[in-house]
């Protein structure tokens, strides 16, 4: 029997849809919204760290910038929070343009070193512009003035919210994927030299992965402050939001459409569960974890655990399902 | 009067980037490759002096040449057993392989000797140097001068010895040294060691002076990564004359516009090489 290319698909949209119904309690709920923050974030940084590989270490900038738009918006002119959504976006593109100018004509070690700099430059920027709270960061409003406001005291309309944002996300990764632009892509990483020689516009089509992806990382970023209320320079621009981008695509399979997705379905509630395990001390401990993981992949295997599935995977069934 | 101290006391940590970043500017020039975790090795070093001071009570000397061993060692034991593998694969994990190790080094410190900041007790080395007017501390003057000797020491070593020669020349043509007799696996580790040695005594000397805390890898090695590109990528020369300049820069923007724009002028400046002169200020185009 051959199974249809889209049943996965449609299986796991289901999963998703119900899984709410499923685990209603506020904890389980919880573990769901943060997952799907996760692989949002981790999609986003997919389209230019895993499809055209240019390795960014700093994408914590965009998702800072959305995060703190809707928050600063709230608290200089009172409008609703989604309101800013769109500012966090533009400033993200600006950055992103200004970044990838100068770094995509060099090697890609630049671009990593570039944008870890520049991520740590804003982050201790922030933390000192009274503007934007300076070190306490902003806070949204603490209760909704309407639903426009989008605060929520059940987690259950941001679970779907997200996984409506993750659907548009990871539909759109999968057009390009099949049209010139993911080609290009693709070109790209596996040799840039060739792919120029070839008549690929390399700068131009690495700038515009490099958009898509600071889009769609702020967009994440603006969703994250809007639910939780608050931001401030280490939850937004800290390091570690950008090494938690990096590690669940890589994790998953960088350069593959459910790379992500599926990274995020085994390192959140790992890292979930470390928390309530040990507590306090268990946030230091799941980074020394996470630093094991990514030396591991990077060490064994870089294509990540859809590579090593592809390569145990008993041969029947790949080839029922190759397509 | 005051700024004149400003200057001398930038000078004299831009000499301590400038022994770190030459470790980190001779693994990207031999091998293309970019270590993220080079300010985490400057961290351990401070923390094995420490620990050599505090269990063993051992001087400067004693603690010094502890943090370069141990340090190089652990170079060595980096390069053979991760670098050494990823080296050849695609960009993605050579850039996780440091990144991760970065991280690991970080966290564990973390969680061994907490964030909280520490010194080490007075050493044989105190005292102010009075020198016409400039008040010099005896350890930052002490560390500041062997700092330069060291990066100094480590270029002619580079150059006018063998052992130097064939270092370079596994990284001008790594085919060609082969055939020379030269075994390039184990002048990469060697550099490694080199590396990673240097950034150890870095920390030594940084431990002598200043107080510090696990997260100064961080950054100490974006620092690093500012001095390398100011100075050219492969350019020990290069990295001396620009640890120097970015100390000063750092003194000065602490002491004119406060001390938490240190960091923020640094990393602009960064940002500004790349735009207009991404091959530093010795590097060739």
């Amino acid at each position: 029997m051959k199974i249809p290319a889209v049943t996965p698909t449609i299986l796991l949209a289901a999963g998703l849809l119900i899984y709410p119904l499923i685990f209603s309690g506020p904890f389980y709920l919880d573990i769901g919204v943060t997952f799907l923050l996760a692989a949002i974030s981790a999609s986003a940084w997919n389209i230019v760290g895993g499809y055209a590989g240019q390795v960014s270490v700093g994408h914590a900038m965009f998702f800072g910038l959305g995060a703190y738009a809707p928050l600063l918006c709230y608290t200089l002119f009172q409008w609703a929070p989604i309101a800013g959504i769109p500012f966090g976006i533009v400033f993200s593109i600006v950055l992103a343009v200004l970044i990838g100018i100068p770094t995509f004509r060099l090697t890609g070690h630049y671009f990593s070193m570039a944008t870890i700099a520049v991520a740590e430059l804003i982050r201790i920027y922030f933390g000192t512009w009274d503007l934007v709270g300076a070190a306490i960061g902003l806070q949204g409003p603490a209760t909704a003035r309407g639903w426009w406001d989008l605060t929520f005291r059940s987690e259950l309309p941001y679970y779907y919210i997200f996984l409506a944002v993750l659907a548009v996300l990871l539909r759109l990764t999968f057009l390009i994927e099949r049209r010139r632009f993911g080609y290009y892509l693709r070109a790209i990483k596996a040799g840039e030299r060739a792919a120029r020689s070839l008549g690929v516009p390399v700068q131009q089509i690495k700038i515009k992965a490099l958009i898509l992806s600071a889009v769609f990382t702020s967009l994440a970023g603006s969703l994250y402050s809007v639910k939780t209320g608050f931001i401030d320079p280490e939850s937004g621009f800290g390091i570690l939001v950008s090494v938690q981008m990096v590690i669940i695509a890589a994790l998953g399979g960088a350069g593959k459409l459910y790379g992500p997705f599926v990274g995020a379905l085994i390192l959140i509630p790992l890292q979930t569960a470390t928390n309530t395990w040990f507590g306090g001390g268990g946030t230091g401990l799941t980074f020394i974890l996470y630093g094991g993981i990514i030396v591991l992949i990077a060490r064994y295997e870089p294509g990540g655990l859809f590579e090593l599935w592809e390569r145990i995977a008993p041969r029947g069934w790949r080839r029922k399902n190759a397509s | 009067m005051l700024l004149l101290q400003v200057i001398v006391g930038g000078l004299l940590l831009g000499a301590i980037y400038a022994l770190f970043s030459s470790g980190l500017t001779l693994i990207w020039g031999m091998m293309n490759f970019i270590n993220f975790a080079h300010g985490e090795f400057v961290m351990l070093g401070m923390y094995v002096s420490l620990l050599v001071v505090m269990w063993l009570g051992g001087g400067p000397a004693a603690f010094g040449f502890a943090a370069a061993f141990s340090l190089f060692v652990l170079g060595v034991f980096v390069y053979l057993s991760l670098i050494r593998y990823v080296l050849r694969g695609p960009m993605l994990s050579q850039i996780l392989s440091t990144f991760g190790l970065a991280l690991l080094l970080r966290y564990t410190a973390f969680w061994i000797f907490s964030a909280n900041f520490v010194s080490l007790p007075q050493t044989s080395l105190s005292g102010t140097l009075n020198v016409g007017g400039v008040l010099m501390p005896v350890p930052q003057l002490v560390a500041g001068v062997i700092a330069i000797l060291l990066t100094i020491g480590l270029h002619l070593m580079l150059t006018r010895t063998k052992v130097g020669s064939q270092l370079l020349a596994v990284s001008e043509d790594r085919g060609a040294a082969m055939l020379m007799g030269i075994r390039p696996d184990r002048m990469q580790a060697l550099a490694w060691g080199l590396s990673a040695g240097a950034a150890g005594i870095a920390g030594a000397l940084m431990a002598i002076a200043y107080p510090w805390s696990p997260s100064v890898g961080e950054t100490f090695g974006l620092t690093a990564f500012v001095v390398v590109a100011l100075g050219g990528f492969g350019s020990v020369p290069g990295a001396l004359l620009a640890g120097l300049i970015i100390g000063l820069i750092q003194a000065l923007s602490a002491f004119w516009f406060g001390p938490i724009y240190k960091d923020i002028i640094v990393y602009a400046l960064f940002v500004a090489l790349l735009w207009l002169r991404p091959q530093g200020l010795m590097g060739k185009a």
